[in-house]
Parts: C-alpha cells; structure tokens; sequence
C-alpha cells in the first residue's frame, strides 16, 4: 500500500517535472494564442510603427520572419538597448546600423513578455503573408454598388414622373375630346349644357383670398425655417479645413504607417486637451525620414535645426497651426474622460481621420451633438470600481443599459462652470 | 441665553431708523430706472430700434468665425502637460513672514497658493496675503530691469558700478533689510562682507516686536521671539496681541488656537481666551471675555496682573498703582492659576518692560517648558529698533559710504523714513533689490531689482529646526537677478545662488546628497534635529514695574494697527487684497479712525452707514497731521482711536498709490523703540465728508435672527443641542418639523452627495476663505465705487455679527456697542436640496445636479435677477458690467491686462456682463477629483476632493465632503442619518440657518459655544 502512494508520488512528481521541463522549454518558442498576438498587435502599434512594417522596409527593416533571421537573445539586447548591442562589437548589429545610415533605434524597456508577445504578433503576421490589394477592391466593389442602387432608384422615379405625366396628358385629351362631342349635341339639358360650357378662370383663382393668403403662409414658413436653420449653424464649423503652415498628412502618418494616435497626440489619455506635437516628436523620426522635403524643412526652421551638422540653434520659432476644433470658452471638454475613462475611439468624434490629408472639422461640436451622445451612449463600467454602485442601483431600477444620460451626463455643471 | 440676546450687523440695524428698515426690505439700494425714465416709457420704435440692430449685430458676428491658433512648445518640457496642473512645494516669503506653501502651476503659470500639510511651522494654512501674492507676480508695477538713477542698465554695468563703488567706499557699507531667516542668505550676505569689510546689517520688521526681542535678551540672554503653543493652552491671556490676526506665524496661531475650540463627543472641553486690547481685533472678537483698556493702561493692567498671581503662588508683590475696574484681570488671574502651565500671556507691547513682566508671568505659571518653548526660537522677528535709529543717525552723520535696502521699504514702513530719504544723498552708493517700485526704490541710486519669491531659489528657518525650501515655479518674467545672487557677484564669488543653496545643505545630507536634496525639494521642508537649548530665566520685576511709564492721561490715544488684508502695506498694490472687507469693520479700499460711539456722539462725527459716508477729520500726533475719515466702531475702547497701518502709498502703484493715509508717520520713534500708540492727539473738525466702502449691510436678513445659533460651554457639556433653534410649522398633522411636509418632490443622490460644515466656533473670521475663492474662481475685483454701489463680487463673505444683551433701541445703543461679543459666520451659497432660485429662473439657467450642487449655467443666464431675489441668503452676485478688458476697471488687475490675466484659473470661466454667478463648490475641483478616481478605477478617497476655501481655511473651521460616504469626516462629524427625504444630522450642534424655510441645504453650520461662566456678571 504505502509502495504504492510512493509510486503515484513519484509519478506525479516525475510528471509535474515534465510539465516544468516542457513549460520551460516551449517558454522559448514564439507563442501562437490569440490574446498574445492581439498584446502583441497593441505594443507593436503604439511602439514600433513608426518605423517598422511588417513586410515592407521603412526607417527599419521589414520585421517579416526576424525571429529566424535572429536568435531571441539578440532581439532582447538589440530592442532593449541597440545602442549598447553596437557598441558591443555585435557584427549583425554593425551591420544593421550601417546599412540604415547609422539610424538609432529608440530603446524600449519592454520585459520578455512583451517581446514574446511581439514576435508572436510578427509571427502571425508573417505566416499571413503581405497583405493583398483585396480590401481595396472590396471597397471599391460596396462602394460601386452604393451608386448602382442610388441610380437605379433614380431611373425607377424618372420613369414613374414620364408615366405620370403621359396619363396626365391622356386624361387631359381625353376630357377635350369628350367635351367637344358633348358641345357639338344639341339634345341637352340646360343644367347640363352649364356644366359642359364652364370655363377655367385661372386668373380669378389666382386672385382669390384663400389662394393668396395659402402663398403668403407658405412663404412665411420657408423664410423662418430658412432663417432658423442658418441661425443654428452660425458659428458651427462643420467641415472647417483651413490650410495648415506645414502640409502635414495623417492620411500617411495615422492612415499608411498607422501611427498610434497617442504616439503623437500624447496628452490625450491624461489631460482635457489631446496636445499638438511639439517638433521634437516629429523629430524622432524626421531626423531621418525625408529629410529633403520642402515641408520638413520647415520643422527645421522652427526649431533652428541643421540637418547637416545635426545640431540644433537657439533662434527658434514656435509653429502656428491653426486650430481648427474650437469649443467655445464656456463648455469644458476633456480629451482624457473621454478616451481613458469611456474608451471612445477618436474617430467617434474626429472622423476618419487616418483618410484626411488635411484635417477638416468632422463633427458639428454643438451642444445638441454632445448631448445626443451622451443620450445614447452606454457608459463603460466595465472593471471601473468608480461606477459598480451606480450600475447596481440602475440595475434594480431599469433593464435597460446605463446610458450617460442616467449618470448626470446632461447636467450643466458638467461641462460649464 | 438667547432669549435677552440682540444680534446685529451695524449700528443702524441696532437703530433701526425707519429709513433703514425701509431700505432693508429691498434688493437694490440705488434707483433703478425699472419702470421707465425720466424721459418717459422707452417707445415701441425704440424696441423696434434695439432689435433691428440687435439682429444685424449678431448676422455680422456671426458671418466669420476667427482663424484660432494653436502653437505647441517647441520642445515640449517632460514634467509639462498643458491642461494638466503640476504642484510644487515652495516657501512663500514676502516682507518677513515666511510660510511653506504648495504652487499650483498651469503650463508654467503660478496660479494658485495652498498651504503645505507636511510643514509643522505652519500646520497647512495659508493667510489671505498668501493666497494673493501669486497677483503680484504678475504685476506690470515690477521692475523690469536692472536701473541706474532711473535709466535701464545691463547687469554687468551696474555689477561694475556697484563694485568700483563699493571698494572705494571708505565709510560703513549697511544693509538694511526685514528680518532674516534664511540661512543661506546669511552666507551670501557673509560673503559681501567678507569681500569689502565693514558690513553692518540692519534687519527691523515694519511692524516692530523689538521690544520682546530685547525683554527675552535681558531675561535669557538670548535674543530671540520663543516659540509659542496654543494648541497646549487652556487659558489664554491677550494683551493687544493680536495673535490671530497679525502675529508672527499667524496660520499657525489660528490652527493651534481653534484646536482647542473645537468640540465632539469626546472632547468637551475648549480652551478660554481672555483679551485686553483699545481696537476690536480679531483676536478680541474670539476672545470669551473681553475688556476694552486704553494702550496707556496696558503696563498697569499687566503688573497688576502679575501682583493677583504673585499672591496666589506666595511670591512678593511689586508696588503698583491699581486699576480701575478689575474683574475681568481677577477672573483671568483665577483661570491663569488654575491652568498654570497650560496658559499663555502674550502682549502686543514695543515695551521692554512691559514685555518682561509678561515673561516673568508666564515664568510665574510654568508656562516654559509646556506652552512657550523657549529653547526653540521664530526666527521671522529679529529686528532691533536701536540698531535701526543708529544706521539713521550715522546716515546723517555721513559714516555710512554705502546702503543697500534689501527687499525692503524703510521710507514707507518706518517712522524715520523721511530721515532716510532727505539723508541717503549722504551715502555715495544707494542700492534698492526691491523687485517693485516703492518709496525707497524712488530714492535709490542703483537698482538690482530681485526675483519675486516664486521665481527664486532659496530656504528658511523659520523656527529653529524646521527648515523649509524655496524654489522657483516659473522662469523670471522680467529681467530681474536674484538679491542673493547679486550679492555674490558683487562679493566676486560666480557661483548660481542655486549651487550656493544646494552648498549649504550638503552638509545636512545623511546619505546620497542628490536624491536628498529631491526629496527636501519635494516635500519643501526638512526638520535637521536641531532642539535647541532652554536657557534659564531672570526677570527682576521690580525694577522693570517701575520703568514702566504708569499714564494715567485724560487725552484720547490713538493706536495704529496692521489690518487683515492690507497689513504693514507689502502689498498694498495687490488688488485683492484692497477689496478684502475688514472682518471687523467690513470696510475695503481704505484705511480710517475708528472711535468709540460715545466719542462720535460727543464730537458730532456722526456716520451715515446706508450712504456710507463718514466725516472727516485731521488727526495730528507730534505735529503730523493726517486727513481721515472717522467710523464709529463698536468695541473701540474709550479715549482711544485706531488707524490701520499699509495705506497712503506714494509710488507703488497704481491700485495702491493715494489711498488711504500713511499711518507709519504717526509710530512714536523714542529712544526706547517705536511705540505705536500714542497719547496727548489732537483730533480737529469734521471738515467735510467722504464715503468708505462698506459691505456691512448691503446683504441683511430683515431681523430672521436664529442664522446664528449659540451657548455657553456649561450648557453644551449639559446639552451638546444647547443654543439651537428648532423651529414648527403648522400642519394639518399638527406642528411639525419644517422639513417633513413638502410640495417638492425632493431629490434622491446616488452617487454622491456633496456638503459641507461650518464650525463657527472654530472660525476666526480671518478672511482667507474669500481670497482662496477669488484667486480659484476668477472672481472680479470691482473697485471701490461698484463697492459703494453694493456690488462686490465675493462668493464667499464672513458675516460678522455684533452681539449684546439688552432691549433694541437708541437709548441703549452705546451701552450695546460698548463692548459686544462678535461671531463671524462665514456665507456662501448653501447648495439648497429644495433651492428657492431653481424654481424661479425663467431659462433654467441654475437647476440642481445629481450631486447636490446646486449649479449655474453662465451662458444660459439672461440676467433676470429672479434668483437673487429669491434666494434667503442672498448669495448670488450679479455682473453689473464685463469686469475684464475694461479700462474702467483698471484695478481689477487679474483680466485687464496680458500680464495679469496669467493668474486666471483656465478651468474657470471669466464671466460676461448680464449673468448671475455664486459659489460652485468648486465643481471643477470635484470634477477634476472624480475623473482621476475613474482613471484609477476606484471610489474618490475623503479629503482628495476638497475647495479652495476649505483647503485655505487656517483654523480648519470648514469641512467638505460627500455625505453619502460612510467613511468621510463630513459623514462622521455630523452623524448623518439618510431619511426618504434627504439626509438628517445626528450631531445636535449642527443646524441650517434658517431651517424653517425648508430650503434644505447642504451646507451645515454647528453651533457657537463660548467657554463663559454661568450667570456671570461680567458682561463682556
């Protein structure tokens, strides 16, 4: 008996190491599971796509199977500190640095988690292959679609107006043609020989009180709806594009190389203004990147930069961009609510912003559209201890979900004070 | 004790002429051409005029909106977020108080003073000249460059002038400052002497305590002002000294002092405070018993003090003459001796002598060791009145080669001031640091204008130990130098005064210095273990009784004071502080004589306080003669006059510059030392009239008295419900509580549920509240006539209540206002639960938040005053004009120019002309506090979320919190129950001012207890 707890202690024993040796050495391989890759997916794109693709060379190299190329090891120093890697007389990192003009790489103090979850990411994207241009097609297929069926509703009420007025006119030759038979009887009552002679005063109708006075209300009814319409737009900018001093495209920037938003817009998790980038953010990269343009000439003019020396002056000059979001003083808008706390996308409000070549004002920012949302907006209390009171308590009140709207969303001292 | 109490705001309602109960009874108290004007009805055309351009206008307006800039920093700073405010520990440090203080900065702008909780000087409080002074730094009135006889200059021309002159200077070079406390100024100023040799500093203090500094030298033999523990007091004896109001370290003082008044379940016991003073002070107004003395009297009332507890302890008596009425001295000799080492006797005397027996008093108790430590010093009072009046003399004299007035204004706030200035031309080098322009910069040669203090590098020892750091929160606006740093240049010495701060405490460094040195500049205050030593003490009473000058003048004796707001005149050019009511007074934007009412009647000097208008008089003291208006002020004991000291600038400003009188010139500069009162005035004819704003009575509540609730200890340790009002109402239930019957349907609050408590014993009515609140809120300034048309824009306003038993009437009002019992009862908006203006607003431009607050949407407001006229408290301030951009509210120096508007809050509207506004609770603040709890997915922790006022309060009379959170100080404090509707105190001392209006507010007053005897027969 007791040799046989021994056994079953032993075996079990002998397995859980074999499951450490296992975990240990599979611990190494490039994991496959989904909620890694999408980590992965997260650090890469807040990380690394400003300078990194995946299967296409930018600043750095194309990132596609270079965890065969290279040894974990090496990734490990050479993302954690590149700098160090050269200066250690690494040959494969020499040969990186130079063949990249002597590119640094910023360093990033990941752990090996995340570098894990990062190869894995690439891994996936790899075996994936380079994307084919089959989204585009696809877009243009839904969008060619769209105008067939709007054309054909056009068509469809074109020929309804033609059929319409063909039986007007038939109606029309009909009751001519049936009048003069009629006129040319002689056998006719006197009532009815009225009936047949009556003539259209168009005139006298058009004279008529009740006529005019249906005009005169109809006009005043136009005019006010004009003029209240126009009154509610003024001072909304929908669609506001004004040219910018420099031609600085987040259709490249957000939309081709999918520059994380935050990468740029840094205050937008922290702080009730999202932040324009000073220069030295642009700089990260464009010390490198196009530097012969005519538009990143300009960064280097304001901040006193010669890119052949590489040193910076002191004759700087701040860059005027013109503002093109502007809420009014009195309203309070804070970027982090928004974006940390409710976790809203800022395309929400922004528009399709990595399409916009320039950026234009996308939403109308009045009230009524803040309002609007904060109606129909679900409140994001998920994991947030802040709200687990508040979402109990609606809970026993109403099925429905918490909406903004129920928290004292619409209050007034929430936004002006 | 209520039942024979008269409450009253100022000496008309205690009249109560017709006239004044007639104008009571309305909002406004000037005409309002409501009902047409002279000319007739505006006509229909003329609407039709106003409309057709009322459109065009705004079509206009409306056709291009303006291109907006947004420019980013060229190289963004890491620690800087715009929108997102940074908080650095620093030292506040203007004329010679010093106070740790936390900056509030915005993108790099200073914009807002609070107090450091972990500094033990100052306890966490902050005084209304702190809360301000971040105005004066952007103060266009600054000096923007170094100068020389008035031209701008280079640093290194006037660093070349000033060192040729200096090395050829074959007199005393002096330096003349305010007393001193920071070590490492000391070291630069060590260097300048060492560098040229016969260097003298001269520290005074604009308000002298010189002669306590000189009684502690002859008694202890160290020169040095003790440092002195209300919170450890159970008695309290005042002679003058305004402890509460003026004294070094007053938040300290305030915190301390109302410590000992607070009262709960498990604490009931407070401590008593006695006050013997000629002016109402503030302290006088806190103390429970009070006795109006004349300044010639105080050394008799002192000695004859010290003869009622020399008989108790069996110690030899000192002959003396006796007073005149004694039963206030004997009762407080009674309290003394039983409190023995817990009790403190202070006195506001420049008097030596005075000053030693007060020393030999506290001596007599055992107060050393336990309530004065005297092994400790507070070190922001060191100046010596002898060794100022011998730098005059050798001025005079041509022994001094070459001055130089450190940060500091002697020919304003010293009574030899005229000296210097008709002498300095003897000295070849004259140099000012001052950074603003004042009376001395006017007279100096050289100008090596300094950084304001929240532009500097620099460290304190306030009291011995407990150091405290400066740094600088913005870049120096203007181009400006250190003084420190300038003194080391002119010593040859090229260090930054940053490296020669951060030199000094190298040795104070235990471990690695630099992550020290963050950690010191972190917290702004390091305590180096120093305990100092006890010396023992000596005072021969005898003798000193005997050189006290016992007057026993017939003449009218005028004592000059330093106010609450304005002070000893540093900042008299700061706007905010002018427009601060007096607590007492509730006087702004002056200074005046204040008399007794018996002396008004006797010399005709009559006071209009619903026009405002005072006579005026010319006061002359040793053949000075000042112009003054006179306000009757009840409590000013008889024969004496006061006048505030700070007013009658010449060249400070243009907010400060010829208001007021300067009453320094009135200080008696006698061999002894300056005396700042004096006897044998004349006071002559009421030549003419003037009108002193006030905001005494322009907001009354019609005689509903019960706003104030009250008791006397006994009756509270009897009944901790003792004073309060419960009033009934009629229902067809029978009589009810007010808030149990309702036409409302009331609100329910599920998140949160904000309020706040009032603790009017702990109140000192210090005023830093208001101030607090205008700096967070963009509170306009609107200057002294809008003041006079009783349109003040404070949110929150201390209303300060005279008391007096007696019938009401005109027979009785001198007796009233001889010496009554003051409550200050601060008031903002109370948050109603079922607010009288909600219901009125015709727009919903003020409606109720799921929070409690009551809120109010500016841009919504179409300027009704439907509100204001309906609210009970009347709280709401309406925009009479647009105070920012306008010339003609140049005073209101924070929104009309690009300098001053730095200051602004940028989470606070600036409010337009036509809207209603009034205390927020500050919503952004709750706002602010509530998204970073969401941001870190938790409930807001108690006192995270706190408002500017609560966090300035000194006393730590105001508390703030969310009632529905269990485990908040409001919630505990006053036991709150959570009714159907709406929630109950269970705590007995807490009350709604006037409940019977079912308002249901969330703000809770608790209840006045003075710690006075039962059927006493001192009425004081």
């Amino acid at each position: 008996m007791l040799k046989k707890v021994t056994d079953l202690t032993k075996k079990a024993l002998i397995s859980a190491f074999g499951f450490l040796l296992v975990t240990v050495v599979f611990s190494q391989e490039i994991p496959s599971d989904e909620a890694v890759i999408a980590a992965g997916e997260a650090t890469f794109k807040a990380n690394c796509t400003q300078c990194h693709q995946i299967h296409k060379k930018v600043i750095g190299p194309a990132l596609a199977g270079v965890y065969e190329r290279r040894s974990i090891e090496w990734l490990n120093a050479w993302i954690r500190n590149s700098q160090a890697l050269i200066a250690s007389g690494d040959e494969d990192a020499i040969a990186i640095y130079e063949e990249y003009n002597r590119t640094q790489m910023t360093a990033y103090p990941f752990d090996d988690n995340q570098i894990m979850e990062l190869l894995a990411y690439i891994q996936a994207e790899t075996i994936k292959g380079p994307p084919v241009e089959e989204v585009a097609v696809a877009a243009t297929g839904t969008a060619e679609g769209d105008s067939v069926s709007s054309s054909y509703l056009t068509a469809v009420i074109i020929i309804l107006v033609v059929v319409l007025v063909l039986a007007l006119i038939a109606l029309v030759i009909a009751v001519n043609t049936l009048t003069k038979y009629l006129k040319e009887k002689k056998d006719l009552g006197e009532e009815e020989e009225e009936l047949v002679n009556q003539s259209f005063d168009l005139m006298a109708t058009l004279k008529s009180n009740s006529f005019l006075g249906l005009v005169v209300f109809v006009f005043t009814l136009i005019v006010l709806k004009t003029l209240i319409d126009g009154a509610f737009t003024i001072g909304v900018q929908t669609g506001y594009q004004p040219t910018q001093p420099i031609a600085f495209s987040h259709k490249i920037h957000a939309g081709q190389y999918e520059i994380d938003c935050q990468y740029c817009h840094t205050g937008v998790r922290k702080s009730k203004s999202a932040n324009i980038p000073s220069p030295n953010i642009c700089m990260n990269c464009h010390t490198q990147v196009k530097t012969e343009s005519e538009e990143i000439q300009k960064i280097y003019a304001a901040i006193d930069y010669d890119p052949s020396t590489q040193t910076y002056g002191t004759n700087t000059k701040p860059i005027e961009w013109v503002r093109i979001h502007n809420l009014p003083d009195l309203a309070y808008f804070n970027h982090s609510q928004h974006v940390d706390v409710a976790e809203i996308e800022c395309q929400t409000c922004h528009g399709p912003i990595e399409e916009m070549e320039v950026v234009y004002q996308y939403s109308n920012l009045t009230m009524g559209w803040c309002i609007n949302c904060h109606r129909e907006t679900d409140v994001n209390t998920k994991g947030n201890e802040y709200y687990n009171k508040l979402v109990k308590l609606h809970s026993e009140r109403s099925k429905e979900p918490m909406k903004v709207e129920d928290i004292g969303g619409l209050e007034c001292a929430k936004c002006h004070y | 004790m209520k039942e024979n109490k008269t409450y009253w705001k100022g000496i008309e309602q205690l009249e109560a002429t017709p006239e004044f109960q007639e104008r009571s009874a309305k909002e406004f108290h000037e005409y309002l051409p409501i009902n047409g004007n002279e000319e007739g009805d505006p006509t229909r055309r003329d609407f039709l005029k106003m409309m057709g351009f009322g459109m065009a206008a705004v079509s206009l307006a409306a056709c291009e909106a303006p291109v907006r800039k947004a420019i980013p920093y060229v190289n963004k700073p890491v620690d800087v977020d715009p929108g997102v405010a940074n908080y650095y520990a620093s030292t506040y440090s203007m004329g010679n108080e010093v106070c740790s203080v936390v900056v509030k900065t915005r993108e790099g702008r200073p914009i807002k003073i609070e107090g450091n909780d972990l500094s033990k000087v100052s306890g966490g409080g902050t005084t209304t000249q702190m809360e301000a002074s971040v105005l004066s730094l952007y103060d266009e009135q600054r000096i923007q460059s170094p100068k020389i006889d008035g031209q701008d200059t280079s640093w290194d021309e006037l660093d070349n002038r000033i060192k040729a002159e200096l090395a050829s200077n074959t007199g005393k070079t002096v330096i003349v400052s305010y007393s001193n406390c920071s070590p490492s100024t000391q070291r630069a100023i060590d260097v300048l002497s060492t560098k040229y040799g016969n260097v003298e500093w001269v520290q005074y203090d604009p308000v002298s305590m010189s002669g306590t500094l000189d009684a502690y030298e002859t008694a202890t033999g160290n020169r040095a002002y003790p440092v002195h523990d209300f919170s450890k007091a159970k008695t309290i004896v005042s002679f003058d000294a305004d402890f509460l109001g003026n004294w070094p370290n007053q938040t300290s003082n305030n915190r301390q002092f109302a410590s000992t008044r607070k009262l709960d379940d498990n604490k009931k016991e407070m401590s008593r405070l006695y006050s013997f003073e000629s002016n109402l002070s503030l302290t006088g107004s806190n103390a429970d018993y009070r006795d109006p003395i004349k300044p010639s009297q105080q050394g008799l009332y002192i000695a004859n003090l010290y003869n009622l507890l020399a008989q108790k302890a069996g110690v030899s008596t000192v002959s003396t003459s006796s007073v005149d009425n004694s039963v206030v001295l004997e009762k407080a000799a009674n309290d003394l001796w039983n409190s023995k080492a817990s009790s403190i006797v202070i006195s506001g005397s420049n008097d030596s002598n005075v000053q030693q027996i007060v020393i030999a008093i506290n001596d007599l108790l055992g107060a050393y060791g336990t309530t004065i430590d005297n092994s400790k010093s507070n070190n922001t009072r060191k100046g010596s009145d002898s060794a100022f009046s011998n730098f005059v003399n050798e001025l005079k004299q041509g022994q001094v080669g070459g001055v130089v007035f450190y940060n500091c204004n002697p020919v304003y706030d010293h009574p030899l001031g005229g000296e210097i200035s008709s002498n300095v031309s003897k000295a070849k080098t004259s140099i000012s640091t001052s950074d603003r322009n004042d009376e001395t910069t006017a007279i100096s040669k050289y100008l090596a204008p300094d950084h304001h203090y929240l532009e500097s590098w620099n460290d304190f020892e306030p009291v011995t130990g407990q150091l405290s750091l400066s740094q600088p929160t913005i870049s120096n606006i203007f181009d400006t130098r250190q003084a420190q740093e300038s003194f080391l240049r002119w010593g040859e010495n090229s260090d930054s005064y940053y490296d020669f701060v951060r030199a000094g405490w190298s040795s104070l460094a235990t471990g690695n210095f630099d992550s020290f040195w963050d950690k010191c500049l972190h917290d702004g205050v390091y305590e180096n273990g120093n305990e100092g030593t006890s010396s023992s003490i000596s005072v021969d009473v005898a003798s000193v009784v005997s050189n006290i000058v016992s007057s026993s003048a017939s003449g009218t004796e005028l004592v000059v004071y330093s106010n609450y707001s304005i002070g000893d005149g540093i900042h008299a050019n700061n706007p905010w502080l002018q427009e601060m009511p007096d607590p007492i007074t509730k006087a702004c934007w002056d200074n005046y004589l204040t008399v007794s009412l018996k002396y008004a009647r006797e010399n005709g000097l009559d006071y209009d306080p619903e026009r405002m208008v005072a006579k005026l008089v010319t006061v002359s003291v040793n053949g000075t003669s000042l112009q003054v208006p006179v306000i009757p002020q009840p409590g000013q004991a008889d024969g004496t006059v006061g006048l505030a000291l700070g007013y009658g600038r010449t060249n400070a400003g243009k907010v400060a510059d010829n208001l007021g009188v300067n009453a320094y010139q009135l200080v008696n500069s006698t061999s002894s030392g300056l005396n700042y009162s004096s006897n044998g005035i004349s006071i002559s004819g009421a030549e003419g009239t003037y009108q002193v704003a006030q905001t005494q009575t322009s907001q009354t509540y019609a005689g509903r008295e019960t706003v104030i609730q009250e008791t006397i200890l006994k009756e509270y340790q009897k009944d901790p419900g003792a004073g309060r009002y419960r009033p009934k109402i009629s229902a067809s239930t029978g009589k009810e509580h007010p808030y149990a019957i309702s036409l409302w349907k009331d609100h329910k609050y599920d998140n949160h549920h904000w309020g706040m408590i009032v603790d009017l014993n702990s109140c000192t009515g210090c005023g830093t509240c208001t101030i607090a609140c205008q700096t967070e809120n963009n509170i306009p300034v609107v200057g002294k006539q809008e003041v006079l048309n009783r349109r003040e824009m404070h949110w929150i306003r201390i209303d300060r209540y005279y008391s007096s038993r007696g019938d009401e009437g005109r027979e009785n009002k001198e007796a009233a206002a001889e010496n009554p019992e003051v409550t200050f009862q601060p008031m903002m908006c109370q948050h109603c639960n079922a607010a009288p203006c909600e219901t009125v607003c015709p727009v919903a431009a003020t409606t109720h938040s799921t929070e409690g607050l009551n809120m109010m949407a500016y841009n919504r407001c179409v300027g009704t005053r439907y509100c204001a006229n309906n609210c009970p408290y009347k709280v709401r301030r309406f925009n009479w004009f647009k105070y920012h951009d306008n010339a003609q509210f140049g005073d209101n120096l924070s929104m009309n120019n690009d300098l001053g508007k730095m200051v602004l809050n940028p989470d606070v509207t600036v409010r337009s002309r036509g809207v209603m506004e009034k205390c927020s609770l500050c919503v952004q603040r709750i706002q602010a506090g509530k998204l970073q709890a969401k941001k870190e997915s938790r409930r807001p922790k108690d006192g995270e979320i706190t408002t500017a006022c609560v966090k300035a309060c000194p006393a730590d009379a105001l508390t703030f919190g969310d009632m529905k959170d269990p485990n908040s100080k409001i919630y505990k404090k006053l036991k709150i129950n959570e009714l159907e509707k709406g929630v109950e105190a269970k705590e007995q001392r807490a009350y709604h001012v006037l409940e019977e209006l079912r308002v249901m507010p969330n703000v809770w007053y608790l209840t006045k207890v003075r710690n006075k005897d039962e059927n006493d027969k001192v009425e004081a």
